[in-house]
């Protein structure tokens, strides 16, 4: 008799072939990893998981408004939709799950109770345009984390509307447009952004119209300040640089680069990004910053949420501040008011940049998150992100080329593809094999300055424990590439829930959309 | 401090391991003139239970929506959310996941949004949907802008049916790239004006429906006629559930619709975060903003899906992208997908139905009231009304007797000579109880 019988309460062992390489399963199932098909494949055309009342329609209003044709939409009922997502959410890595390295991104713990005061009714059940007497907490929370990051940061004014960073930049330039327009220098058209920067910088400056102009980079990955000076004249309108930089080293020159910026009568915008670096420990307003975006959803860990909400306060300088958007707070003897126009004569604001208020939802999140940490914790959050990039650095440095060996990283350490030369294996591959190992990929490709870029930012939640499991994890995975076990990388990942995809086909002929299988009339197109 | 793992013996031997002797060793790049000694001026850090009873105090100084009998709309909407919803958009997977990147371990996320984009397409008529944007004015802005690098025009018709803070958010971004707006007169009602307003020189034409009265418009004529001036129709939708019950934008001619997403699955959060639908017809897909999720497949020639066509993307593109959007609203857009896919057809047609249905019957309510004129002769679940009086003041009257009676037209455009009109929303969370005391609370206001 076998002694497999799983019995109630009687252990079992192994027993049997104990690797599982090549095996098929006769449904093609994979244990507890379910395929799941769309929604539009579940046969609910005819269902809902809503119980709703049938209303006697009566819409003899809207004539022939009304929607005849079938829409479309398949429902499911509650079981199946728990099913549905609980399967497609076991496909994805997150920042619970294990370090989640991209550097640039700052994918740092989301403490839950920043979800739990984000849904308390007060915060979350009440609309943009109910009566201010109603929701005075609120516009006082909007005030209070106004306060925070204008302490943060030593600047005199928020900007709190922005939904992203890249809407935070938007904010910036607007902001310095309109400066510039008030003073009739109409031919400022140029915006100057190093080579190193994010792609949102030079798309933000082309998208409100200013031709991007490219600063060279020194060799040791900061801004050229020759090529800055050179480039600077009387069409510049601002210059753009991100700091601690995308190579994520601090640009020494900073206070320079802000003197030279101003003499030429140009404003300096600081893509904000990478203020996890130094927040606490380093104030923008002490480097002669005129206006950065602080993205929430990375220093003040607002969830990512699978690609946002984020949301991008832009604080500005003296000279920048009467040209903010609206809406903003003000205090009077009533209490607290949202001032949704800007008044009379003196009106400078360049206007409003989304219907309501931005993001509250994440300001609750954030100032959740400030307060927990205190002035003290913050500035130990920017530490220990520092000390855990260097760590990495320092760790790693024997066996893959740091992009910049000399001197400290910041928050995150970048290595070129020099030490993979002749070893067959790409930076993308390199990158692919780490899902094998559990750990999402680092940035790859970025910044575009150093070849076969590999950026990685820990964050200060990573304990020294994963630290080290992460460490050692790339140091096999180096060896095995040195020694040539090519296969490992190009095949890689093998144990995803899916192998490599092909890119190049989705975009050569787009399916942006489900549609029903020729021969089926389930379904409206 | 409970976020944080490293202990004090770590952060030496870390130090050790680097050969730095302290942690100002790693920031010696900091120009001496911005190195701090000691911490900023903030409180220091705290518990749980202190955070927690200091942002629950100031919680308790709003009145929510569900505590009283509640009508604001004007594009954000109350409705019930299932549990479901927040249940599964806190699942780590998609709560703490980035930007799916790297698809091997983010078919969850990229299932999730080609699935979005396929009710989207469905719901708004249209062929090609993206992953989603900030929220709907931004959405309409971006469209408009969208418009312009199409057609290779720069004028913009903004129909006075627009809601103002879609006007301003529009005009905002168009004016920073030279392209002229011209907005009509509010009105509840003005197709035509909007059809006299086209030229050769139009690049869109910007039409809400339901508008910010609350008024439902049949786009196709106006949709003929920028046609035939080469223009394109930009439809905007501020609540979603409205297409439960009326003609689609795509079915009236629409090249774009930008609509804000809030009421499927999402709360109304004192304004954000939200989710903007951005739809348009499939030839104009090369032009569109943001992310698209397209299907593929894997090596091993499994069904798949990824981020494509990036190279419209600011990572890519650079100063050559169609936007320079990166960060969207991802997890509203998941909310949205659940509820969606909770009502299904089904659900959404009764949940539509249910809405009207409350909404005329406040109207009739109210209509009743003397010296109240109804001013939307065909509306979805929002309509405008006219008083005797000041509507900001008849509004500040119904708060003080516990009833969120609306939104006075004035607090979205003071300037438009509308100061007695108000905008009520009703949906289905609305009770007949809940009308009984509105039409008490404005008798009251309006004698005042």
């Amino acid at each position: 008799m076998s002694s497999s019988m799983n019995t109630v309460g009687r252990p079992t062992r192994p027993e049997g072939e104990t690797s599982a390489q090549g095996f098929q399963s006769l449904t093609g199932g994979r244990g507890l990893l379910q395929d799941e098909p769309l929604i539009f494949e579940l046969d609910g055309w005819d269902k809902t998981g809503v119980d709703l009342p049938e209303a006697d329609v009566d819409a003899s209003d809207l004539g022939d408004l009304v929607r005849r044709e079938p829409i479309g939409l398949p429902g499911l009922s509650e079981p199946e939709t728990m099913r549905h997502y609980v399967r497609l959410s076991q496909k994805n890595h997150a920042i619970d799950l294990a370090l989640y390295p991209l550097g640039s991104c700052t994918m740092k713990h989301n403490p839950r109770l920043n979800e739990k005061m984000a849904r308390l009714p007060g915060f979350s059940d009440i609309h943009p345009l109910q009566p201010q007497s109603t929701v005075q907490g609120a516009i006082e929370l909007m005030d209070r984390l106004a306060h925070w990051l204008k302490t943060l940061t030593g600047m005199p004014a928020v900007a709190l509307s922005p939904k992203a960073g890249a809407h935070g930049e938007l904010c910036g330039l607007l902001a310095i447009h309109a400066a510039h327009d008030a003073r009739g220098e109409h031919a400022r058209r140029v915006v100057l952004c190093p080579t190193s920067a994010h792609g949102t910088n030079p798309a933000t400056a082309a998208f409100v119209g200013y031709s991007v102009r490219e600063i060279a980079q020194t060799q040791d990955g900061r801004v050229d300040l020759a090529d800055l000076e050179a480039k600077l004249g009387p069409d510049v309108a601002a210059i753009m640089v991100t700091n601690p930089n995308t190579c994520g080293l601090f640009e020494r020159d900073i206070v320079e680069i802000a003197r030279l910026t101003h003499e030429a009568g140009a404003y300096f915008y600081c893509d904000g990004a990478n203020f996890n670096a130094i927040v606490g420990r380093v104030r923008p307003g002490d480097l002669g910053v005129d206006a950065m975006h602080i993205n929430l959803h990375k220093t003040f860990s607002t969830p990512h949420g699978g690609g946002g909400p984020g949301a991008g306060p832009v604080v500005l300088s003296e000279a920048l501040a009467p040209y903010a958007p609206v809406p903003w707070v003000t205090h009077g003897p009533d209490g607290f008011r949202l001032e949704e126009f800007e008044q009379g004569e003196a009106a400078k604001s360049f206007g409003r940049m989304n219907a309501f208020h931005g993001q509250m939802g994440m300001y609750v999140r954030a100032l959740t998150y400030m307060m927990s940490h205190g002035s003290d914790g913050l500035k130990q959050v920017a530490e220990d992100a520092v000390l855990n990039a260097n760590y990495i650095k320092a760790r790693l440095s024997d066996v893959m080329t740091p992009a910049f060996p000399d001197g400290p990283c910041m928050h995150e350490a970048l290595f070129d593809d020099r030490w993979l030369e002749g070893a067959g294996v790409t930076t993308l591959d390199f990158a692919k094999a780490m899902i094998d190992e559990g750990f999402h990929p680092m940035t790859m490709y970025f910044p575009l300055v150093v070849h076969g870029a590999m950026l990685i930012e820990p964050t200060e939640t990573e304990s020294k424990i994963e630290l080290d499991r992460f460490i050692e994890a790339l140091r096999a995975l180096a060896e095995a590439a040195r020694a040539g076990d090519v296969e490992r990388f190009k095949g890689a990942p093998h144990l995803a829930p899916l192998r490599r995809l092909d890119e190049t086909r989705a975009a050569r002929a787009p399916r942006l959309r489900w549609t029903a299988p020729e021969g089926s009339n389930l379904a409206a197109e | 401090m409970r976020y944080l793992p490293l202990t004090a013996d770590d952060r030496r031997a870390m130090l050790s391991a680097i050969g730095a002797r302290s942690i100002d060793d790693l920031f010696v790049d900091v120009p001496a003139s911005a190195r701090r000694t000691g911490t900023v001026d903030l409180p220091g850090f705290m518990g749980e239970l202190e955070v927690e009873r200091e942002l629950s105090a100031l919680a308790g100084r709003n009145i929510p929506a569900g505590s009283a009998p509640f009508f604001c709309g004007a594009g954000a909407y109350r409705h019930h959310v299932p549990a479901t919803v927040d249940h599964v958009i806190q699942r780590s997977e998609f709560l703490t996941s980035y930007t799916p990147y790297q698809p091997e371990i983010a078919q969850g996320t990229l299932q999730v949004l080609f699935e979005f984009q396929t009710q989207v397409a469905r719901l708004t008529g249209m062929e090609v949907a993206n992953a989603s944007m900030y929220d709907g004015s931004t959405a309409a802005a971006e469209a408009v802008l969208m418009a312009a690098r199409v057609t290779r025009r720069n004028r913009a018709v903004l129909s006075p049916g627009l809601h103002p803070h879609y006007v301003h958010s529009v005009e905002t971004l168009a004016h920073a790239t030279s392209i002229a707006t011209e907005r009509l007169t509010p009105a509840v009602d003005a197709e035509a004006a909007v059809i006299e307003a086209i030229d050769a020189d139009t690049a869109c034409v910007v039409v809400q429906t339901p508008n910010v009265f609350g008024t439902a418009t049949d786009v196709t004529r106006i949709a003929e006629a920028a046609h035939a001036a080469g223009a394109l129709l930009i439809v905007v939708t501020a609540e979603v559930v409205s297409l439960g019950l009326l003609k689609s934008p795509g079915e009236m001619g629409a090249d774009i619709v930008a609509a804000e997403g809030q009421s499927i699955g999402n709360a109304l959060n004192f304004g954000g975060p939200y989710v903007g639908l951005f739809a348009a017809k499939e030839k104009l897909t090369r032009q569109m903003p943001g992310r698209l999720c397209g299907e593929t497949v894997d090596a091993e020639g499994r069904r798949g899906f990824v981020l494509t066509l990036s190279t419209r993307e600011q990572h890519i593109r650079r100063d050559k992208a169609t936007s320079n959007i990166c960060t969207n609203s991802g997890l509203c857009a998941l909310a949205f997908n659940i509820h969606m896919s909770l009502l299904g057809e089904k659900g959404l047609r009764r949940l539509a139905a249910l809405n009207h249905a409350r909404a005329r019957r406040t109207r009739d309510a109210l209509a009743a009231i003397p010296g109240v004129e109804v001013l939307t002769p065909r509306f979805f679940n929002e309509f405008a009304v006219r008083l005797p009086v000041d509507a900001a003041r008849a509004v500040e009257t119904m708060a003080a007797d516990g009833v969120i009676g609306g939104v006075p037209f004035s607090r979205l455009d003071p300037e438009a000579g509308l100061d007695d009109v108000l905008l009520v929303a009703a949906t289905e969370v609305v009770s007949d109880d809940d009308i009984i005391r509105l039409t008490e609370a404005l008798k009251k206001a309006v004698t005042q």
